[in-house]
């Protein structure tokens, strides 16, 4: 009887074991891998985003890396990673590749609310910048001193305003410089003389809420949502996924999702502008 | 009924022994904890200490990383500006209140301005950099702009460490036996006399760990510094100019950081360690040959 009854304990506890195995074999067979390589403007939003779609995907694994665009360019085009990530639009001589907008990145140029001075063009902005003008009256200002405010060294938003005044860092004579948007937004707001640039989304949202900003018109354009997204704001950029071919199965499905309404939110969490996508 | 000697040793016994095990154990960790953050520090900076000569970290021209220029000794002066400011305003406030709680005010006003100083010290840094963020700076921008600077970060950080050096202060004193300050009133001795030839020697030793304490915290606090120091990257020419802490810069910059930029941060952190140890080794000295 006992020896019958061990007999038993023992073949139920293999047969659990056999099926634990099975099942673990299984769900391996089932959980499908996406690598994602490239800049590191895209990827915290990517990351975010993959987080949503596993969730909504049991078994399905995102890798997303850092390592900047070109790495992103380079991975895709050579297998390494299935999906690139792209801060910028694709070139001419990059035709070879696929690009799915998912977001739009905007900078605005922030004065405080009372600062006379409405508009300034590009050589103003970098004669700021670099120290050349110090005072608001040289441009049309109060007689005061302009206090510069600059972004930590590595941020993505200090990159495209480098690039678009064609500086480099190192030029800028800054008088604060400040971490993440809103902090850059309380310096302004609380400094009738600072100039200052963030993330239009930040920005926009702030002045709608009474913060004392105002967001200044580049090139005659205003800093806009909306001008961003219909690509006349000069300051912003696209920000991209790349396939080497037309995407399939999963690639096809995470591209699909990043850009739908499933995944504005997290977008706007991150101060970018959502595309409009059918 | 009665417990004989016999019977109360054995557990004594056991416990003590089981305590000793338990401190041994906790002490260690601590030890080792200590130990593996440097450890931790020195390993992830190790691709840039490997690459680039420290005598760079003193003599390139300025901080950007990206562009290859890796000069720290701005931020090592900013923090230690920053810090001694905080001290030299905090040290002789924090021991008068204290002094006032203990020798001065009355027993209710004790009361109610103690429990006002413990309540200072619970309130979080992030806080203390809003109010200077939003107040301080701006107060500070219409006397000399731009505002954000080495004065400002010396204020929060004062009265960040004000309580730290008041508590501390304060439970020294109190401390102090009874019979000496009895004895020095009836050598009729007056109440300044007694406290400054009396109290003072012997509640130094708490006193000096109390201001060691809020150096540390000085040193390292980063949030509240973030807010309101400007942090360029600099030699401050006065107490209106910006400054950047080692911490800060940390903070500030980590979240983008790749590759030698990423390490040169954990450089500044290893700096910022070296610089604490060496403060305190040299703070726990100070007390010590001065007591003597």
């Amino acid at each position: 009887m006992s020896m019958s009854d061990n007999k038993k304990i023992l073949l139920i506890c293999i047969t659990f074991i056999v099926l634990g195995i099975s099942g673990l074999t299984c769900a391996n067979a089932a959980s499908e891998r996406l690598v994602l390589t490239g800049s590191s403007t895209v990827a915290p939003l990517v990351g975010e985003m993959a987080r949503r779609f596993e969730t909504m995907n049991p078994g399905v694994r995102i890798d997303v890396q850092t390592g900047g665009t070109s790495r992103g360019i380079n991975d895709t085009r050579n297998g390494t990673a299935d999906i690139g990530m792209v801060s910028r639009a694709l070139k001419p001589d990059e035709t070879d590749l696929h690009a799915f907008t998912i977001a739009l990145d905007g900078i605005s140029i922030i004065l405080h609310a009372n600062n006379r001075v409405t508009t300034l063009n590009k050589q103003q902005i970098v004669d700021i910048y670099t120290g050349k003008i110090t005072n608001w009256k040289s441009v049309g200002g109060a007689d005061a001193r302009i206090t510069v405010v600059n972004k930590a060294e590595g941020r993505s938003t200090l990159e495209l305003f480098l690039h678009y005044l064609e500086l480099k860092n190192s030029q800028i004579k800054p008088h604060a410089i400040i971490g993440d948007n809103p902090q850059g937004i309380k310096t302004v707001a609380g400094n009738p003389n600072a100039i200052g640039y963030v993330s239009i989304g930040a920005a926009e949202y702030e002045a709608e809420r009474g913060v004392p900003i105002k967001l200044l018109p580049l090139d005659g354009v205003d800093a806009s949502i909306a001008n961003v997204r219909n690509g006349t704001f000069p300051l912003s950029r696209p920000l991209n996924l790349i396939t080497s071919r037309e995407p399939q199965g999963l690639a096809r499905r995470f591209i699909e999702f990043v850009r739908s309404l499933q995944a504005h939110d997290l977008v706007e969490a991150l101060y970018f502008v959502p595309v409009e996508v059918n | 009924m009665i417990w004989s000697k016999r019977y109360i040793l054995f557990p004594l016994k056991l416990t003590d022994s089981l305590l000793h095990g338990i401190l041994r154990v906790g002490a260690v960790i601590s030890a080792l904890v200590m130990l593996l953050i440097l450890l931790f520090l020195i390993v992830e900076s190790w691709p840039v200490l490997g690459q680039i000569s420290p005598v760079r970290f003193f003599t390139d021209t300025s901080w950007h990383p990206l562009e290859g220029a890796y000069h720290l000794m701005p931020m090592l002066a900013g923090t230690l500006y920053a810090s001694a400011g905080a001290l030299l305003l905090a040290i002789p406030l924090g021991i008068a209140s204290a002094l006032f709680i203990v020798y001065y005010a009355s027993p209710r006003l004790a009361k109610w301005y103690k429990r006002l100083v413990e309540l200072l010290a619970g309130i979080p840094s992030v806080v203390f950099g809003f109010w200077g963020l939003t107040t301080l700076v701006p107060l500070i921008n219409q006397l000399h702009p731009p505002g954000a600077s080495l004065l400002a970060a010396i204020l929060v950080l004062t009265l960040m460490i004000l309580p730290t050096i008041t508590l501390t202060a304060y439970s020294a004193l109190m401390a102090v036996p009874v019979e000496f300050l009895r004895n020095a009133a009836a050598l009729g001795l007056s109440r300044w006399g007694m406290i400054h030839g009396v109290a003072f020697p012997a509640a130094r030793a708490g006193i000096v760990a109390g201001i060691i304490l809020a150096m540390g915290r000085a040193i390292g606090e980063t949030m509240a510094v973030l807010m309101v120091a400007g942090n360029v990257v600099q030699y401050p020419d006065g107490l209106f100019d910006p400054i950047r802490t080692l911490a800060s810069n940390i903070v500030l910059e980590m979240a983008y950081a790749m590759g030698d930029h990423r390490a040169m941060l954990f450089v500044s952190g290893l700096l910022l360690m070296l610089m604490l140890m060496m403060l305190s080794g040299m703070a726990g000295w100070l007390g010590r040959s001065r007591c003597a």
